[in-house]
């Protein structure tokens, strides 16, 4: 940028270069009818500006933690776990966490025999109500299409390499479910409670990217 | 809904029940609707079976893009679809397969 464009320059009593703080990219194309269509709708007062932010705040409240608490109840109740298999939405209502989007919800349980995976490949359904948002990856064309077509390398890439004899299972979410890996337990967290089980599940693994390890929480045990 | 017992007096509405069963071959339709969709294209005239039937009866999410939403409820299926058979590159003795929700029009009941 040239020195007459900086705005600051004018101000300035000394010269060295600063880094550039400026909002350099230019709105995109949907950037730009996303925010008229949001103005219309508020002007027209079909939705209110208060029920943006309070929708903003439901989501900004769903983070990975609900999931890994939702992943920490089933590795230790049982009859939690069967009925989180059977209809994952009531099981996690159970634990308060509301569906605010009328999305339901499949859990899908990995084991030694099974590998699953979640993808959305026509654009990013995700189980936002237990996860939060998704990861910019997710949302990406290389991720949502590699997903369904070489399962086995993608993960590969996430550093997970699945054995030959176990099945990969990729669910690809399009309408009314969204999907939730149940991860293994890791062998070696026998008789850990619930909050320290939950605080090994991260988002990824309940992506079915990657498997739950012991490394960080463990090295802090 | 589950229905655990059939009752022979009760006659149920259009599209209340679900048109097909777990186990059952279907293919999805080859269609190239304009506008908005939810079947992806590498799904487009594909071969599956149905896995499970999705509960309650939803409405159809492509109607409800332009607003349509009356009378349009009917099921979705969670369908299964093997890998080897989608993919030309794929082992073909590979077990892998792919998991997907597809609405009831988009769904032909193949032979036995």
């Amino acid at each position: 940028m040239s020195a007459h464009a900086d705005p600051h320059d004018d101000h300035h009593g000394h010269d060295h270069p600063h880094a550039e703080i400026v909002h350099s990219g230019r709105p995109g194309y949907y950037e730009i009818m996303e925010t008229a269509v949001r103005e219309l709708l508020v002007e027209r007062r079909l939705i209110g500006a208060d029920e943006i932010r309070r929708q903003i705040e439901v989501l900004d409240s769903r983070t990975p933690a609900l999931g890994a608490r939702v992943v920490a109840r089933a590795w230790v109740d049982p009859d939690f776990k069967e009925r989180l298999l059977a209809d994952g939405r009531t099981a996690c209502e159970e634990l308060g966490i509301s569906f605010y989007d009328d999305t339901g919800l499949i859990v899908l349980e990995n084991t030694d025999r099974v590998h699953n995976l979640i993808v959305c490949t026509l654009c990013s359904c995700y189980p936002r109500p237990v996860l939060g948002l998704p990861p910019d990856w997710y949302k990406l064309k290389p991720y949502r299409s590699r997903a369904v077509s070489e399962p086995r390398a993608v993960l590969a890439e996430f550093g997970t390499v699945i054995p030959d004899d176990v099945e990969i299972r990729v669910s690809d979410s399009t309408a009314m479910v969204r999907y939730l890996v149940l991860p293994r337990r890791p062998a070696g967290t026998e008789g850990w409670g619930e909050e320290e089980l939950a605080a090994l599940v991260t988002r990824d693994t309940m992506i079915g990217v990657a498997p739950v390890e012991l490394t960080i929480a463990g090295a802090e045990r | 809904m589950t229905i655990i017992e059939r009752d022979e007096r009760v006659v149920s509405a259009m599209g209340e029940m679900p048109s097909f069963e777990v186990g059952a071959r279907v293919r999805i339709s080859q269609r190239h609707p304009v506008g908005h969709y939810r079947v992806p294209l590498y799904l487009r005239g594909r071969d599956g079976v149905i896995e499970r039937i999705i509960q309650p009866a939803g409405i159809d999410n492509e109607e409800e893009a332009y607003g349509r939403n009356a009378g349009s409820k009917l099921h979705y299926y969670r369908v299964a679809f093997a890998m080897a058979q989608l993919w030309p590159g794929y082992a073909a003795a590979s077990r892998d397969s792919l998991h997907i929700e597809v609405f009831e029009t988009w769904l032909e009941r193949m032979g036995e």
